[in-house]
């Protein structure tokens, strides 16, 4: 009650604001997401300024909007209060959502031309299987990444392991995990052997696990989910035997801020995370590290996830051509070079990498080519309508198996006939 | 005539008087309201479909919704677990700071330092304090009884306990400062008397101090009863809600539903059943407890 009070207010001022900024020429307000730390949100506005600077005449209002969730949020919010962001970054896995908002319009009506359109074709495709779905083109790549494997060679060297080789199969992780997994004279875990975070949203990492086990989570019209799929079972077993079974893990819902934080103090050998932490990783810890791909199961898998822009309805004419402009320019070498040496977002574009600057910078950190390299792998994050409803019942599922309050099939189960439910409705 | 006149401008000069407070009060209290209240009986407009009428189905939604209960049941235990806990500790630490003792301002400023800081910002601290292994928590009872790593926050059967001391550390200085006032209220030579009689200081505690501070008492339970609905946002940063749902409250709920999954419709069902649940114990308080509460 207070909160949508609250937001009304806050919408009602971006409105006022919004009419006294749209006297000028052609305008753009533009909202942008913040999920990782370091300089992500001063690396936007340096860029944002750099092409206001060489395009005086567009002037872009780029608005930190909070997290993902924030963003999305506050995105619906002021539209529904008739003042939408003619841009904004927004998660690749809302697209269904702002779909059936009727928020978004397509960028095809703005990329018309061969050299548009070869543009489009420039982007790997494992980023535009969540940004296009009906044949049409509704988010283009920007803060995209994918998780990968962190591994402590040091730990890996006082264990008795080859420190340059990381996990390559399921079994290996276990194996290497065991032998990783140190403990106290009274029995107390000191360091862990590998740790895959799951707390807020368990569906990212642990559908890395489905991926590799051959399963795929929903259908690319993101209307129908398969939770109960065997195979997903299997994985997800998996998942609850590594701290059950094989204890290589530490038992119980395991946070994701205090992750990366964990492997520098050394609580754990292995982690999985996002390339978006890279950049804090290699300024942090305090040992030698390594960067690989998810071990595999019946194949390499990922899944990709991050942000997208988004082309918001309502604006004239104008604003979506210089908005388009933009995107085209930010997602162009330098400037996405720039971006992802700034954060370790994966640049969505080949032709980044073959940037003397991303090259440079490869050559001198090669961690970085990993999560490009996993890229012929990875898969669609989980999207589906109502997407923040159905990954929701998702999550609660895993995390009840995870807490060992059902068994993998039974959560799954549940979560499969709820999805259903909510989707029928869309098919 | 003259005299009408003059009424009608004194009718005129008090609606004016009043018309800012009110202006605020109808736009964000009562019209809000209403309109939820209206809300709940639609469906949920998407951009593509409007809202239609659909009578009590979001009401029956809600009575078959297994987080719905899980969440009110997480909040009697919420309330239960908070609100005697912080009323008493308020009481303690109020008689405490009251007496006369070396250091009494930094005594009484160190206890009410929570309330000034933000609850985000709290959580964020006591984040660090239950994190598993290296967390504060965890440093201190592995070097004191060598326990193992703990996962206050991660396990279903923990999680909300873990919120409920962050909210009573939060809450007990702000309490203890209204319990202060009312104790320099008492005046000393009913206590004074009571000495002369022969009274322990359990029996002036009990038979003089506590009496006197029942209204205040009255005012800090209504309090702590709102707060017990009221504050969620800690649960954003500590535990999202989890595991499971472990840890979430009644409006934590209704945010998730409303400004998460967009069941605009939905989540306005969820605010009226908090609304006339708030409604319910204000009066049972008010009516049932204001008798008893004043000493004769």
């Amino acid at each position: 009650m207070l909160k949508s009070t609250f937001l009304k207010a806050v919408a009602a001022t971006a409105l006022t604001f919004s009419t006294w900024a749209s006297a000028q020429a052609v305008d753009l307000q533009f909202y942008f997401p913040v999920a990782v730390g370091g300089k992500a949100a001063e690396t936007i506005q340096e860029l944002t300024d750099a092409y206001v600077a060489q395009n005086p005449d567009v002037t872009i209002d780029a608005v930190y909007a909070g997290s993902y969730q924030d963003t999305v949020a506050k995105a619906i919010t002021a539209s529904r209060g008739g003042n939408p962001p003619q841009l904004s970054v927004i998660l690749s896995a809302d697209m269904f959502t702002l779909i059936d908002e009727d928020l978004i319009q397509p960028f095809d009506d703005y990329l018309t031309s061969d050299e548009d359109k070869k543009w489009l074709e420039g982007f790997y495709p494992a980023f535009m299987e969540n940004s296009q779905t009906g044949g049409k083109t509704y988010g283009i790549p920007f803060q995209r990444s994918t998780p990968v494997l962190y591994w402590n060679k040091e730990a890996f060297e006082a264990a008795g392991l080859d420190p340059e080789v990381a996990p390559a199969t399921w079994d290996e992780m276990v194996e290497f995990g065991k032998k990783l997994t140190r403990k106290d004279d009274s029995g107390n875990v000191t360091q862990w052997g590998v740790r895959i975070p799951s707390s807020g949203f368990p569906y990212w990492l642990f559908q890395g696990l489905a991926i590799e086990n051959g399963a795929i989570l929903a259908n690319a019209e993101g209307n129908k989910t398969n939770f109960d799929d065997p195979k997903v079972v299997e994985a997800l077993q998996y998942m609850v035997d590594l701290s059950t079974k094989y204890e290589v893990m530490a038992p119980g819902i395991i946070e994701w801020g205090a992750t990366p934080k964990a492997f520098f103090e050394g609580q754990t050998a292995m982690m999985w995370t996002s390339t978006g932490n890279l950049t804090n990783v290699r300024d942090n810890a305090p040992f030698k590290f390594g960067v690989a791909m998810l071990p595999e199961k019946a194949q390499r898998g990922a899944p990709t996830g991050g942000g997208n822009f988004y082309l918001f309805k309502g604006a004239s004419d104008e604003q979506n051509k210089a908005a388009v402009k933009f995107v085209q320019w930010i997602t162009a070498p330098e400037q996405s070079a720039k971006w992802t040496i700034a954060t370790g977002y994966v640049a969505p574009r080949a032709e980044t990498w073959d940037s003397d600057t991303m090259k440079a910078y490869a050559a001198d950190f090669p961690a970085v080519l990993v999560a490009r390299d996993q890229l012929e792998f990875a898969k669609a994050e989980l999207a589906t309508y109502q997407n923040q409803r159905v990954t929701g019942i998702f999550n609660d599922a895993l995390a009840a198996a995870i807490t060992g309050q059902k068994d993998a099939e039974t959560a799954l189960k549940e979560a499969q006939a709820q999805a259903e439910e909510i989707l029928s409705e869309y098919r | 005539m003259k005299r009408g006149f003059a009424l009608k401008r004194d009718w005129i000069h008090g609606w004016l008087l009043l018309l800012p407070a009110m202006v605020f009060l109808f736009a964000f209290t009562h019209i809000p309201a209403v309109t939820t209240f209206l809300n709940s009986f639609f469906s949920t407009p998407r951009g593509r479909r409007p809202a239609k009428f659909i009578g009590l189905s979001n009401y029956e939604r809600m009575l078959d919704d297994p987080v719905f209960w899980k969440v009110l049941w997480n909040n009697v235990w919420f309330a239960f677990g908070t609100i005697p806990a912080s009323v008493g500790l308020a009481i303690v630490m109020a008689l405490w700071v009251n007496d006369r003792l070396a250091g009494r301002s930094f005594v009484r400023m160190a206890y009410f330092t929570p309330t000034v800081l933000p609850l985000i910002a709290v959580a964020n601290i006591w984040l660090f304090f239950y994190t598993p292994g290296f967390g504060l928590v965890d440093q201190i009872t592995g070097a004191l009884f060598g326990w193992p790593a703990s996962n206050y926050l991660g396990n279903p059967d923990t999680a909300l306990n873990a919120i409920i001391v962050v909210t009573v550390w939060k809450e007990a200085g702000f309490f203890m400062i209204f319990y202060l006032a009312a104790l320099q209220a008492i005046p000393v030579t009913l206590k004074e008397a009571a000495q002369i009689e022969g009274a322990g200081r359990w029996t002036v505690f009990w038979r003089i101090t506590f009496p006197l501070l029942m209204p205040t008492t009255l005012f800090v339970c209504v309090n702590a009863v709102i707060n017990s609905f009221r504050l969620v946002d800690h649960i954003f940063i500590l535990t999202d809600g989890g595991p499971d749902n472990a840890s979430a409250l009644l409006l934590f709920y209704i945010y998730e539903v409303a400004f998460r999954f967009w069941e605009t419709a939905y989540g306005a069902t969820l605010t009226v059943a908090l609304l006339v649940l708030l409604s319910l114990l204000a009066i049972g308080q008010f009516f049932f407890f204001d008798r008893k509460v004043h000493y004769k």
